[in-house]
Order: C-alpha cells, then sequence, then structure tokens
C-alpha cells in the first residue's frame, strides 16, 4: 500500500512540427491517501495520461517530484491501448509480468478465466477484438498483484455487461489484495460506481476544480438513479453525459 | 494458388527452360555450348571420386562460417547504430564507406594483408556483408516500439526478458531479411574469394574448368552448387521465416 504525494512544479510538451508549445501542469498538487480509489475526470486533451505517466516513471521530463511513503510501490498500468505483445500468446502476454515458472502459468490462467477469456489463453493477440485485447491488458495488470494500480480509460470500448463484470472484478480484487488506484475516465457514472474519490480536472494549466469524496454502500453503487443523483449533489453531472459524449 | 500446383509450374518453367537450352546447344553444336546430357555427365564424372561433394561442402563450410560472422557482428553494429543517434552520426558513414568498396578490392586487401589463408578468404567475405547487415537491423533498431518499451519498463521485466520477448522479436522480420539477401550475396562472392586464393572449394574448381575450356564441368558445379543453395532456402531459411511469423494474421 502505498500514499503518493505529487507535485509537478512545471510540465511542458516543447514546440514540434506545427504543434505549438504546451504547458500541461503548473505547480499542481495532488496527495492520494494510502488505499484510495481516486478517479481523475477531465475532458480529452487535458493531460491525465501524462499525469499517470509521471506518476508511472515513464516520463521524467517535468520539474518536480513524485513521493512514494514507504517502499517503491509494485506498479500496474493498463495503458490506453492495450500494448500487448503481439508475438505472444495471450496466456504468455499475461504470465510476463510474473516470475517464470508454472506457478505463473497458473496465475496467469487464472485471472485470464476471471477477465472471461479462458478459451483463447492460447490465441494471438491480432486475432482477438479490441475489447479482448483490453481484458488481456487488466488480467496483465491485475495478475501481479500491484500497490499501485494506473488505469487510463481501461472499460472503453466494451460492452456494458463486460464493463460492469470487469468493475466487479476489480472490486473484489482489491478487497483480495488492497491497491491504491489512480483510475482515469470520461464517464463519471463509472467514476462514482467505483471511487472512493472524484476529482475533476479542468484547464490549461491543469488545475483541481473538483474534489469530492464517494461515500456510498454496495446497493447504491448498483443503483444508477441513485448515482446520477450523488453526481448532480456533487456538482459532477455532466450535460454531455446525456448526449451521450465522450 | 495451392503448393502443389505452384509446385508444378516451377517444374514446368524449369522444363521449358532446359528445353531451350537443348535447342540452343543442338545449333550450336560445340562442346562450348553443351546440352544438359553431356552436363549431366561431367557432374557424375565429378561426383564419381567424390570430388564434387568435397569441394561443395568446403565451400558449404566457408559460406557458413562468413554467414554467422557476418550476421552476428552486422546486427551488433546496426543495433548500436540505431539506438544510438550519436554513435550513428559519428560511424554511420564508415558503414556507406565500406557498402559501396566493391566486393573485389576487399578481397584483394584481405588478401594481402593477412596472406592466402582460410581467415583472410572468411574476413573478406565477411566484411563484404556485415554493412548490409548492419544497415537493415540499423533500420530495425530504430524502428522499435516505444509503447511497448514502456510497457516493460512498468512491469520491471528485466534486462534478459526484455530482449527475449520485446526486444528481438521486433527485430526478427529484419533479420529474416538481411539473411536472405544474405545468403544470396555471400555464396556468390565466396566463389571468387576461392577463385582467388583458395586451392580448393567449388570457386577454385570452376578456375580450372575454365582454364581448360571445360564449359560442361563449369556448368556441372554451377548446377549442383546452386541446387545445395536452393535446397537450403527452401528447407531450412523458409520454414524457420514461417515459424516465427506464425503469430501474423
Ligand atoms: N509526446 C508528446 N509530445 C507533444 N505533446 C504531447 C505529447 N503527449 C501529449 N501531448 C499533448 O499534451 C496534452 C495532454 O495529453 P494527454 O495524452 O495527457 O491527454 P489526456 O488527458 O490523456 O487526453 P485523452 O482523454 O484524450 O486521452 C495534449 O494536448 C497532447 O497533444
Ligand atoms: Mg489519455
Amino acid at each position: 500500500m502505498s500514499a503518493i504525494g505529487i507535485h509537478i512544479m512545471g510540465k511542458q510538451f516543447p514546440a514540434r512540427a506545427g504543434a505549438p508549445a504546451r504547458e500541461i501542469f503548473r505547480d499542481f498538487r495532488l496527495d492520494v491517501a494510502a488505499g484510495e480509489f481516486l478517479v481523475l475526470l477531465g475532458a480529452s486533451g487535458l493531460g491525465k495520461t501524462t499525469l499517470l505517466n509521471i506518476i508511472a516513471g515513464l516520463d521524467a521530463e517535468y520539474r518536480g517530484a513524485i513521493r512514494f511513503a514507504g517502499a517503491p510501490p509494485r506498479i500496474a498500468y493498463a495503458f490506453q491501448s492495450p500494448r500487448l505483445l503481439p508475438w505472444r500468446t495471450v496466456l504468455e502476454n499475461v504470465a510476463l509480468v510474473l516470475p517464470s515458472g508454472t506457478e505463473g502459468q497458473e496465475a496467469a490462467r487464472a485471472m485470464l478465466a476471471d477477465v472471461g477469456l479462458a478459451e483463447l489463453a492460447d490465441a494471438y493477440p491480432e486475432r482477438l477484438s479490441l475489447g479482448q485485447q483490453r481484458r488481456v491488458a487488466l488480467a496483465r495488470a491485475f495478475v501481479m498483484r500491484p500497490d499501485l494500480l494506473l488505469m487510463d480509460e481501461p472499460f472503453v470500448s466494451l460492452d456494458t455487461a463486460s464493463a460492469r463484470r470487469l468493475r466487479d472484478l476489480l472490486r473484489r480484487l482489491i478487497i483480495q489484495h488492497p491497491a491504491t488506484v489512480l483510475f482515469v475516465t470520461h464517464d463519471s457514472r463509472e467514476a462514482a460506481a467505483l471511487a472512493s474519490r472524484i476529482v475533476r480536472l479542468e484547464g490549461t494549466p491543469v488545475h483541481i476544480a473538483r474534489d469530492v469524496r464517494v461515500e456510498l454502500g454496495v446497493t447504491e453503487r448498483g443503483s444508477p438513479a441513485r448515482l446520477q443523483a450523488f453526481l448532480s449533489d456533487a456538482g459532477l453531472a455532466e450535460p454531455e453525459a446525456l448526449s451521450g459524449g465522450a | 494458388m495451392s503448393t502443389a500446383s505452384r509446385l508444378l509450374m516451377s517444374a514446368l518453367s524449369l522444363l521449358a527452360l532446359m528445353l531451350v537450352w537443348q535447342v540452343a546447344a543442338w545449333w550450336a553444336a560445340s562442346p562450348l555450348l553443351p546440352g544438359p546430357a553431356a552436363v549431366l555427365a561431367a557432374m557424375m564424372r565429378a561426383a564419381e571420386g567424390g570430388a564434387l561433394q568435397r569441394n561443395i561442402a568446403i565451400t558449404l563450410a566457408r559460406v557458413a562460417a562468413s554467414f554467422i560472422i557476418a550476421m552476428l557482428l552486422g546486427s551488433a553494429i546496426g543495433i548500436a547504430l540505431g539506438r544510438s543517434p550519436r554513435l550513428n552520426e559519428l560511424l554511420g558513414p564508415w558503414v556507406i564507406v565500406l557498402l559501396n568498396l566493391p566486393a573485389l578490392v576487399i578481397i584483394i586487401l584481405c588478401y594481402v594483408w593477412f596472406g592466402l589463408t582460410e581467415a583472410a578468404a572468411i574476413t573478406a567475405v565477411s566484411i563484404n556483408k556485415i554493412p548490409n547487415v548492419a544497415v537493415t537491423m540499423r533500420e530495425g533498431a530504430a524502428a522499435l516500439s516505444r509503447d511497448l518499451d514502456e510497457m516493460a519498463r512498468v512491469y520491471r521485466l528485466g534486462r534478459w526478458k526484455l530482449l527475449r520477448h520485446v526486444t528481438l522479436p521486433q527485430l526478427v522480420p529484419f533479420f529474416t531479411a538481411s539473411a536472405r539477401s544474405g545468403l544470396a550475396l555471400t555464396w556468390k562472392i565466396v566463389l571468387v574469394v576461392e577463385l582467388l586464393g583458395r586451392s580448393n572449394g567449388v570457386g577454385f574448381e570452376l578456375q580450372t574448368a575454365f582454364q581448360m575450356f571445360d564449359v560442361a564441368l563449369v556448368l556441372a558445379y554451377a548446377l549442383a552448387f546452386t541446387a545445395v543453395v536452393q535446397l537450403i532456402e527452401i528447407g531450412l531459411l523458409q520454414p524457420w521465416e514461417r515459424r516465427v511469423n506464425r503469430w501474423r494474421r
């Protein structure tokens, strides 16, 4: 388990062939408590992926610091695109992040069954639909039992039933193996269903427009009407969500 | 087209070539253009004492040695250049110079500097091939996926797993491409190297036959060796390529 102190003094992307320089973050602070399920909401192109990349240690070109309390956490990152190895089977892709050996193979197989892909274990990723590839990527992220789970719009392009199943699986996994979760989505209903805290980001450079604690019970989270009511109370209901945006 | 009908087409095409050759031989009626039968007879004669087999084996061993050296060194150089833009700026021009140096010049220099030895021969062939491999592999190494590299970093895959599961598979298409063109280039250059400074091998035998104007023997050696190289290509290289490409849609 890990608490994270995020302080980004400055992050910009330099001007490149046509695109002007962009300042994404300036003096941005966010503290994440251990075991928190933090959902980040924000418009497209705002800097959410950039933030996750910085936290994951993939982007070091910023001023500031990311502090983890205690030992460096085991990080799993479900990227915005699946990023599977096309030349390895589904099972090999999942087992890749575990120590080699039959134990890892078994754990990977069990996790694939959990995400509903048991029968595709020996297929190659390019023969899977995008939704199935996403589920493989999720299995890979879950199977390593991370302390910190970064998820970048992991449930898009899934039908409602699969998305709900995976949300349930995610909840179950976190109960089995507590983790701090940073979860990016455009869907505020999904945010309310999962989060213990919702942060809405806005503007260039990014600032925190809203920071809401979510204290809903299991039954309330299962009720769309209740979630909608919560969102309007919290000022997080999106008008564009009604017209099917994002 | 199915494999069977493709094979049939190739066989027919080769048969037609034989026919044209036979007709040309009849028409020329000269020992300088022997027909298929005469060449076959020459091949049998050379094979009887085991000379044909021995020389082909010797040449193949040289091909194999220089091919492996060239693939290893060329890949290492190419990957290093592809990964480091600085190194590429520094050494890239050397590769271009080497690439454009005529094969004959490299062979002569190797024999002059290292003597008429086996090592000099193999070095000469390898040096001819290394820049081709390096250029192809450099292209592959420069095009490695950033996305997958980031994935490997987040999941702390470690050097060996990264190499084996992420990096090398991305280089395979480039490796097979240079292996394919490499084999074709290597066996041609090996013959020249043998002709200039060795006392056995297919190249040396060709030279001897040439001095005696024994065209039938020249063709016998050429055809036998080409057939062996084709067999290697079809029996070894192509199945390997299919195996490493089985994940493609
Ligand atoms: N490597 C890069 N070089 C230059 N600009 C970049 C780079 N990566 C991202 N950007 C820019 O930074 C901004 C934020 O990008 P980011 O991917 O973080 O957005 P996002 O909030 O994740 O959007 P989305 O919801 O569409 O995924 C965008 O305007 C993008 O154009
Ligand atoms: Mg994004």
